[in-house]
């Protein structure tokens, strides 16, 4: 069995692995990455591409704004497009509450230094006139942006393999063992072990079974957030349209398609990887869609589906350095909302492996806040996950 | 009592609801156009007073028997025309009909969906006035018209000839530019002949029929391209002793056979396999059809074989589906005569094989993927074997190939033979683009569902 070495192993190559992969490489480390399948193949290639910044769990801010800037500057940086449009982002309200919801949360945003706009009726109508009458009031945040996922990893793994990192595609982690000194030797299915002195797991809805075997068990579970599209229109819209609840949401891609999603997610079988769109779930985000935006009730899907993402009960991701095994850092679980946030994980476990720390605040997504079982607040959670997810996957 | 559903009113479709009912079972059958019929019996629109007996000449009698017996069937069943399913999921196939969508619990699902064009790209062919082959036939049977005055019926099918001299029937100037290599035909006809010898007769009186009419046939060409801007107005081709012609046309039908329209059955839990010969994939299923958990395909959607072979797996898989309800069925002769029917396909698929080292090496410039308006270049600037794309799907990720209204249906052989070669994987089994619902376009306005959101 050949052996490959490296300072630094990350098991993923989703836009967690890559991001990583790149900092790291940027700053002179040597790195090996290893991915199951080809890089940005799952979540991170199949999502709604939303780097939505308001309506974030505020202590995400700091990092969130720091991934924001990366993101401002990645295209330059990498030479590569990625389709990143700086369009801004509509928290729509449909109910009294929600207008109550974004008016606490423009106040509470604008310490961390997010400036978003409350638009009254009126204003929101002026702007987008094509919204339905259920729309009573809107948060306005412009440096909100969106990005085409499929593009990223791609490009960012290209970008890190040019700065020196050797990322391995279809090569699968099928062990970790620890030798006595505390190095990681990463076993795989493709004749060659990887040892390194640290190793980061980057493995999305597949990871939580790494972190149990050092002892730091989590209740991470995976679902499918629901996407669709349409046949391409010609351009109405910039911004991303977000129902504040998350019931419905859409924005219109670079070539005109309307690409749709919206809460609840739906059970899928990470085991076998396939997943497949219930089509009741479908249906409803269909007459949501007509109910938000009327004028799209002529269009016709072209196309539906999910991804394999995974979730933790409070939807913070599991981010930081592993509680038991020094060496060994965890990012994963990102709860739906990792792609903004991805390259300044990226920065920040670059940081942490070479700096042995980070200025940007992430001590509320350190894995032992599961130490003490954490009942999920189902009742919460009920717009989030169908039902079959609550019941079957979620702690009591 | 048991339900079950058969999609497609085509023979393989109808063939297998007559029988089932005829053993008393509560059959459902669905069809996405008005009228029941499929590719070969395809009906004229109502109100139309299309001569068939004109049209179809020998096959007109085939044509009556079906419809015939269809009028015996209607009344038995659950008959849902105008009714498209978009998905099937958890036990019920997703249904939209007069503008609504509903689903409709089975107990045993049998897909005949039947095939449709397989298109190889060449320069010129998203031209307007240039129609897959099947389309100009249909635009023929269904509505009456002709794509043209003076059409150009080119490519390589066993349906080129008979689509020819229908179009001939109705007053239209046609000329054959047939691209299959004369070495392949002729190696061809002994199997045909043991195999089939009434359909080889029937190919071969067709050729006669158009040469005794006079009209310009050409076999053994190899086509360059079709011109014109803003629709076709020529066919620019070179003759088996390497002149080079063009045609002057107002249409063109285009075709290189059919494929199977496998994504339901992928959709419903099918896996699929490739078939070498044909290079396409399609359901995987024993030789009466059974795909397994209640599932069956019949017809050219379980595997291209022509109306009669349609209508015998219809039989077969609708007699397999009742034995595996634990009803006695005796399946005689007919396992063999199907197995007969295909070995003839086959031959067929050797004869007018689908010109895949053709497609592999098309011209950067040229569009692929029509919908997207992508080209064979941009398909290959994204290929590579680490980090770009290192098959089909990543492919259609990295360019949109693929993921336009048709859901790489029309560009998804094409685009898999250019990434394929590309990556210097010619020989071996075909990626090819993943199913996922809905089959065809669903309008957003049919999802009448009550939701108590917001
Ligand atoms: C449909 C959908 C829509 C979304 N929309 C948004 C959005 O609009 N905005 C937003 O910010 N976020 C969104 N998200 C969430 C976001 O996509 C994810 O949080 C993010 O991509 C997670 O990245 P990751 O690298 O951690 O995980 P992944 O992208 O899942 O990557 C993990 C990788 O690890 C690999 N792997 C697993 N096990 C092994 C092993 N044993 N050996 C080798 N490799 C292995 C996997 O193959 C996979 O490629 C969405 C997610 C989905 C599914
Ligand atoms: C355009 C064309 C012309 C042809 N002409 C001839 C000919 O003249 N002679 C000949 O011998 N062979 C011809 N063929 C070959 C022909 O396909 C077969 O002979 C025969 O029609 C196959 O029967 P089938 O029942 O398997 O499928 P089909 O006859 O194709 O019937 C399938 C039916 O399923 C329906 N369907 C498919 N998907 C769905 C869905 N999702 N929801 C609802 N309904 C659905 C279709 O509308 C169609 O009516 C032709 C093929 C094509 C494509």
């Amino acid at each position: 069995m050949s052996s490959v070495t490296a300072d630094v192993g990350i098991i993923g190559g989703g836009l967690t692995g890559c991001a990583t992969a790149y900092h790291l490489a940027r700053r002179g480390a040597r790195v090996v990455l290893l991915e199951r399948g080809f890089v940005g193949a799952q979540s991170s290639g199949v999502n709604f591409g939303n780097l939505r910044l308001q309506g974030r769990y505020l202590r995400q801010l700091p990092l969130a704004l720091r991934a924001q800037r990366l993101w401002e500057e990645l295209e330059a940086e990498i030479g590569e497009s990625v389709e990143f449009s700086q369009t801004g982002h509509v928290l729509a309200a449909v109910t009294p509450a929600h207008v109550a919801e974004i008016e606490t949360h423009a106040v509470d945003c604008k310490p961390y230094g997010l400036d978003v706009e409350i638009l009254d009726r009126r204003e929101t109508l002026r702007r987008w006139p094509f919204l339905g009458e259920i729309v009573i009031g809107s948060s306005w945040s412009p440096r909100d942006a969106t990005v085409n996922s499929r593009l990223v990893c791609p490009a960012l793994a290209r970008a890190a393999r040019r700065h020196g990192a050797d990322i391995r595609e279809q090569v699968s982690v099928t062990a970790v063992e620890q030798a006595a000194g505390g190095a990681f030797r990463v076993v795989t299915d493709q004749g060659f072990v990887l040892d390194c002195g640290h190793l980061v797991n980057a493995a999305g809805a597949w990871a939580a079974p790494l972190a149990a075997q050092f002892g730091e068990e989590v209740p991470a579970f995976a679902a499918g957030p629901v996407q669709m599209v349409t046949e391409p229109l010609p351009r109405f819209l910039d911004p991303v349209i977000h129902a504040v609840d998350g019931g419905i949401l859409f924005r219109q891609t670079a070539r005109g398609n309307v690409l749709i999603a919206g809460h609840p997610r739906v059970p899928v079988d990470a085991e076998s990887r396939r997943t497949r769109v219930p089509p009741q779930k479908a249906t409803i985000n269909m007459a949501r869609l007509a109910k938000i935006a009327p004028f799209l009730r002529t269009q016709n899907i072209i196309r539906m589906w999910t991804g394999i993402e995974g979730y933790l009960p409070d939807m913070l991701p599991v981010f930081g350095p592993s509680r038991t095994t020094p060496g060994l850092l965890h990012a994963f679980a990102f709860c739906g909302h990792g792609l903004q946030i991805g390259p300044a994980v990226g920065a920040v476990l670059a940081e942490l492996i070479l700096d042995g720390g980070t200025q940007t605040p992430i001590g509320d997504f350190a894995i032992d806040r599961f130490r003490t079982p954490m009942a999920a607040d189902k009742a919460k959670l009920k717009h989030e996950f169908d039902m079959e997810i609550l019941d079957r996957k979620m702690p009591n | 009592m048991t339900r079950i559903v058969v999609v497609g009113a085509g023979p393989a479709g109808v063939a297998a609801a007559t029988l089932l009912v005829e053993r008393g079972a509560d059959v459902t059958l669905i069809e996405e156009r008005a009228q029941p019929g499929g590719q070969v019996w395809r009906a004229p629109a109502p109100g139309l007073a299309l001569d068939m007996d004109r049209l179809l000449r020998g096959d007109s009698e085939g044509f009556r028997r079906f419809h015939a017996g269809f009028a015996v069937l209607r009344p038995r069943i659950d008959w849902r025309p105008e009714t498209l399913v978009w998905n099937v999921h958890g036990g019920t196939v997703q249904i939209v009909a007069g503008g609504a969508q509903q689903a409709l619990p089975y107990d045993a699902l049998l897909l005949a969906t039947g095939a449709t064009d397989r298109i190889a790209p060449i320069p010129g062919w998203t031209l307007p006035g240039v129609f897959a082959l099947g389309g100009a036939q249909a635009v023929l049977k269904d509505q009456g018209c002709l794509i043209g005055r003076e059409v150009v019926f080119c490519g390589s099918s066993p349906l080129l000839f008979l689509a020819a001299v229908q179009y001939a029937r109705f007053g239209a100037a046609v000329t054959v530019l047939d691209t299959t290599p004369l070495g392949a035909k002729i190696s061809a006809v002994p199997g045909l002949a043991a195999s089939a010898p009434r359909q080889l007769a029937k190919g071969i009186g067709l050729m006669a029929a158009l040469r005794r009419q006079g009209r310009p046939m050409h076999l053994g060409v190899t086509l360059l391209g079709f011109e014109g801007s803003g629709g076709v107005t020529g066919v620019r081709w070179r003759d088996a002793r390497g002149v080079e012609r063009v045609t002057a046309c107002d249409a063109v039908a285009y075709g290189h056979g059919l494929r199977p329209e496998s994504q339901l059955a992928e959709i419903a839990g099918a896996s699929l396999r490739f078939d070498r010969l044909r290079r396409f994939h399609a359901p995987e299923a024993d030789a009466l059809g059974r795909c397994g958990n209640g599932l069956y395909v019949a017809g050219d959607g379980a595997a291209i074989g022509g109306a009669e072979a349609a209508e015998v797996s219809g039989r077969l898989a609708a007699m397999a589906l009742l034995a595996d309800r634990g009803e006695s069925v005796e399946f005689g002769a007919l396992p063999e005569r199907l197995a007969r029917l295909r070995r003839f396909q086959d031959g067929l698929a050797r004869a007018f094989a689908w010109p895949h080292a053709q497609v592999a090496a098309l011209a950067d410039g040229v569009t692929v993927c029509r919908c997207e308006q992508i080209t064979a270049g941009e398909v290959r600037a994204v290929l590579a074997p680490q980090l770009g794309a290192a098959e089909v799907n990543r492919m259609k990720a990295a360019t949109r190939c693929g993921m336009g209204r048709c859901q790489g249906r029309y560009c998804g052989h094409a685009a898999a033979e250019i990434t394929a070669a590309a990556l210097g994987r010619a020989d071996a089994p075909l990626d090819r683009l993943r199913a996922q619902p809905p089959v065809k376009p669903l309008p957003i306005a049919s999802a009448l569902v009550e939701d108590d959101w917001p």
